[in-house]
C-alpha cells in the first residue's frame, strides 16, 4: 500500500515523438484510479512507466515519497494484471500464483497458505492443479488477477485487464474488480478503452489525449462538469451531441432552435468572455418528448421539430435518432473523438443526435416529433480551442 | 449414405498415397538392410530377402579399427558442433527476435546468404586454408565449417520460436520479481526447449550426413567420419567385393539418427504455449 506519485513524468521516444508529456497525477494511498483516452493517448505508455518496463525521459516517479525513475521493476513492489493475462503456460494455476513468492525466496509453507487463500478469494480453488491452457477466459483472467494479489504488493497496475472477455462475463469481472479492490484497499492504477469500466469503477477518472492529460476527477464531476469538448465527448454513452450556435443577445441560435441563456449560464459565459461562434453540447437524457413534458418545466427549455431517423426501444426508454439542418459542429477533438470510435467511417454520423426519450413517447420512425431540451443542462464550447465556457470549478 | 462412400473413398485414395511415398522412400533403405544381412555368395542373386542370413558383414566392420575410429570421430564431430551451433544461434535467435539492433537486418541477410552458397565452391580455398592453418584433417577442422553452415539453420529455426513467445511473458516475469537472468532460466527457456530440440536435431543430422567436408578436409582416421570412410571401404583384395560391409556400415550410422529423433520427439510437444495468451 502506497502513494504513487507521477511529477511532471513524460515519455519521449527516440525518434522524437513524444508519448507522455508532463502528467501530473497524486494517487492516494488504497485510491482507485483509472486511465482513459482513445488508443494512442499514452495510458499504457503511462503505466508501463510507472511499472518500470519503460523508462521515464524525464520527471519523476515517487513511490511512497521516494524516487523509484531508476529502479527495476522487480524493486518496485508493483503487480500488474496484462491484457493477455500473460499466464506461464508451463505452469499449473497454482505454480502461476506462487511464481512471485518463490522468486521472493518465501518459505513453501507461507506459499501455500497465500496461494489458498488467494485462490479462495477469486474462487480458483477447483483448478489450482490445472494447466492455463485448460481454463476459460473469465478463469485465465482470474489466474492474472491471484498472481498480482498473492504478495501483497504496493500497488496493482492493469493494463485493460478485462478487454479480452466477452460482454457478459465484463460485466461480471467488473464487480469482482471493483470488490476485491475495496477487500485489500490497495492503491490501483488502471488503464481502459471502456468507458463504461472508467465510470463505474474508479474513485477518479484521469483522461488522457495525445500524451497530455485533458481532466483529473470523479466520474460524476467528469461527467457532469467536462473540462473541454474532448472530455465532453468522451464520457458518456451515448455520447453528448454537438451542434454548431452563435451567441448574440443572451440568445443562442441553432439547429435545435432558439434558446434564451438561462441565468446560471449566462454568467459563466460572461465570465468565460465567450465568442460569438460556439458549439453547444446537449447530453441526450436533456431531450425529452414534448408532449410528456409538464407546462411548468416547459418554460425552462427550448422546443424544437425532429424528423426521426430510427428509435431504438430498450423498455425503459427510447433512444431516439435524427439528423438537424446545417453543419455539423467541427472541431479537431470532435475528428478524433470519431476516428477513435470508427463513426467518422460512417457518412453522415457527425450530424447525428441521439435524444433519450421516455418509455411512454409516442414518437415513431419516419415521422416528426416535437422534440423539448433543457436550456439549464447545456453546455457551450469554444470551437477554437475546445474549451468549455460553461465550466464550474 | 453418400457421405460414407465419399469418406471411404478418400481415405482409400490417401492411403493409396501414402503407400507410394512409403515404398519409394523406404525401399532403397530396406534393400541396403538386406543386402547387411547377406553372405559374400548371395549379394548379387537378387532377393530382396537373403536366403542366407549372416551377421558376418557387422562382425567384420567393428574389427576394422578404421570403422570404429570414424565412428568416434562422427560422434564427437557432430555433437560439439551442434552444441556450439545451438548455443551460438539460440543466443543469436533471441536478440533477433526480441532487440532492435543496428545492423539486424545485415546480420540476417548474411545468414541468409551463407545457408545459400554453393559448399562445393569452398572447398578448394578451405582445403587450402586448412592446409596453412594446421587445420587439416583435424577435428576443428570439421568443426569450423559445420558451425558455419550449420548456424544459419539454427538461428532461422530458432528465431520462428522464440518469435511465437509472446514478449508479455517476459514482462510479466520481471514485475512478478524475476531479475532478467531468471526471466529467461524461468520462463522463456522452457518455453524455448521444444524449438531448441528440434533445431539440435537438424543441426545434429546436418553435420552426422555432411560428405562434402569429410572427404575434402580429411586424410586419415585422425579425423575422417563415417560418411567419408564408407567410401574408403576395399575389401582384403581387389576382387573381394565389399558391398556387404558397406551396407552394414551404412546402416549403423543410421540408427544414432534414429534415436537421436525418437529421444527428442518427446519433448517437441506442438501447442506448448497454448494458453499464455489469449488467441
Amino acid at each position: 500500500m502506497a502513494e504513487i506519485v507521477l511529477d511532471k513524468v513524460s515519455k519521449k521516444y527516440p525518434d522524437g515523438a513524444l508519448a507522455v508529456s508532463e502528467v501530473d497525477i497524486t494517487i492516494a494511498d488504497g485510491e482507485f484510479i483509472i486511465l482513459v483516452g482513445p488508443s494512442g493517448c499514452g495510458k499504457s505508455t503511462t503505466l508501463n512507466m510507472v511499472a518500470g518496463l519503460e523508462d521515464i525521459s524525464s520527471g519523476e516517479l515517487r513511490i511512497d515519497g521516494k524516487r523509484v525513475n531508476e529502479k527495476a521493476p522487480k524493486d518496485r513492489d508493483i503487480a500488474m494484471v496484462f491484457q493477455s493475462y500473460a499466464l506461464y503456460p508451463h505452469m499449473s494455476v497454482r505454480e502461476n500464483m506462487a511464481f512471485p513468492l518463490r522468486l521472493a525466496k518465501v518459505d513453501d509453507k507461507t506459499v501455500r497458505a497465500k496461494v489458498e487463500e488467494a485462490a479462495k478469494i477469486l474462487d480458483l480453488t477447483a483448478h489450482l492443479d490445472r494447466k492455463p491452457a485448460n481454463l476459460s477466459g473469465g478463469q485465465r483472467q482470474r489466474v492474472a488477477m491471484g498472481r498480482a494479489i498473492v504478495r501483497n504488493p504496493k500497488a496493482f497496475l492493469m493494463d485493460e485487464p478485462l478487454s479480452n472477455l466477452d460482454a457478459k462475463l465484463r460485466g461480471q469481472m467488473r464487480t469482482s474488480v471493483s470488490k476485491i479492490q475495496k477487500q485489500l484497499g490497495t492503491t490501483t492504477l488502471y488503464v481502459t478503452h471502456d468507458q463504461t469500466e472508467a465510470m463505474t469503477l474508479g474513485d477518479r477518472v484521469v483522461v488522457l489525449r495525445g500524451g497530455y492529460v485533458q481532466q483529473i476527477g470523479s466520474p460524476q464531476f467528469l461527467y457532469d462538469n467536462p473540462a473541454n469538448l474532448f472530455v465532453a465527448g468522451f464520457i458518456g454513452s451515448p455520447s453528448m451531441n454537438f451542434v454548431p450556435a452563435t451567441l448574440e443577445n443572451n440568445e443562442l441560435r441553432s439547429a435545435l432552435g432558439t434558446t434564451p441563456l438561462t441565468d446560471r449560464v449566462r454568467q459563466l459565459v460572461e465570465k468565460a468572455s465567450a465568442p460569438r461562434d460556439v458549439i453547444v453540447g446537449v447530453r441526450p437524457e436533456h431531450f425529452e418528448d414534448a408532449a410528456l413534458v409538464e407546462a411548468g418545466q416547459k418554460a425552462g427549455g427550448t422546443t424544437f421539430t425532429a424528423h426521426i431517423d430510427v428509435l431504438e426501444s430498450m423498455g425503459s426508454e427510447k433512444f431516439a435518432h435524427f439528423t438537424v439542418e446545417g453543419e455539423a459542429a467541427t472541431a479537431q477533438e470532435l475528428a478524433e473523438l470519431a476516428a477513435d470510435s470508427g463513426s467518422a467511417d460512417v457518412p453522415g454520423a457527425e450530424s447525428q443526435i441521439v435524444a433519450r426519450l421516455s418509455a411512454e413517447s409516442t414518437a415513431a420512425e419516419n415521422a416528426g416529433l416535437e422534440v423539448w431540451y433543457d436550456a439549464d443542462k447545456i453546455k457551450l464550447f469554444d470551437p477554437s480551442n475546445g474549451k468549455n465556457l460553461t465550466y464550474e470549478d | 449414405m453418400a457421405m460414407g462412400t465419399v469418406t471411404t473413398g478418400r481415405k482409400s485414395r490417401w492411403g493409396l498415397v501414402d503407400i507410394i511415398v512409403l515404398v519409394f522412400a523406404l525401399v532403397p533403405v530396406l534393400w541396403v538392410v538386406s543386402l547387411s544381412f547377406k553372405t559374400k555368395a548371395t549379394l548379387t542373386d537378387g532377393n530382396f530377402i537373403p536366403q542366407e542370413w549372416t551377421w558376418q558383414n557387422y562382425a567384420d566392420i567393428f574389427q576394422t579399427s578404421e570403422f570404429v575410429l570414424s565412428l568416434v570421430n562422427s560422434i564427437g564431430i557432430a555433437i560439439i558442433s551442434t552444441v556450439i551451433a545451438v548455443v551460438l544461434g539460440t543466443m543469436a535467435a533471441y536478440a533477433i527476435a526480441r532487440l532492435d539492433f543496428p545492423g539486424k537486418q545485415v546480420l540476417v541477410g548474411l545468414s541468409l546468404l551463407i545457408a545459400m552458397f554453393p559448399q562445393v565452391s569452398l572447398v578448394t580455398p578451405l582445403f587450402n586454408i586448412e592446409r596453412n592453418l594446421g587445420l587439416f584433417d583435424t577435428w576443428p577442422g570439421l568443426i569450423l565449417p559445420y558451425i558455419t553452415f550449420a548456424l544459419p539453420l539454427s538461428i532461422y529455426t530458432l528465431s520462428a520460436f522464440f518469435r511465437e513467445i509472446p514478449w508479455e511473458l517476459e514482462k510479466a516475469a520481471k514485475m512478478d520479481g524475476a531479475t532478467p537472468a531468471q526471466a529467461f532460466r524461468k520462463v522463456i527457456a522452457p518455453l524455448a526447449a521444444p524449438g531448441v530440440f528440434t533445431t539440435a536435431i537438424l543441426v545434429f543430422i546436418f553435420c552426422w550426413n555432411d560428405f562434402l567436408f569429410a572427404i575434402s578436409l580429411t586424410s586419415t582416421t585422425a579425423s575422417r567420419t563415417v560418411p567419408a570412410a564408407l567410401s574408403f571401404f576395399t575389401g582384403s583384395s581387389q576382387f573381394e567385393d565389399p558391398t556387404g560391409q558397406v551396407s552394414a556400415a551404412a546402416v549403423v550410422i543410421t540408427i544414432p539418427i534414429i534415436v537421436f529423433v525418437l529421444f527428442f520427439q518427446r519433448r517437441i510437444v506442438a501447442g506448448l504455449t497454448s494458453g499464455a495468451v489469449k488467441g
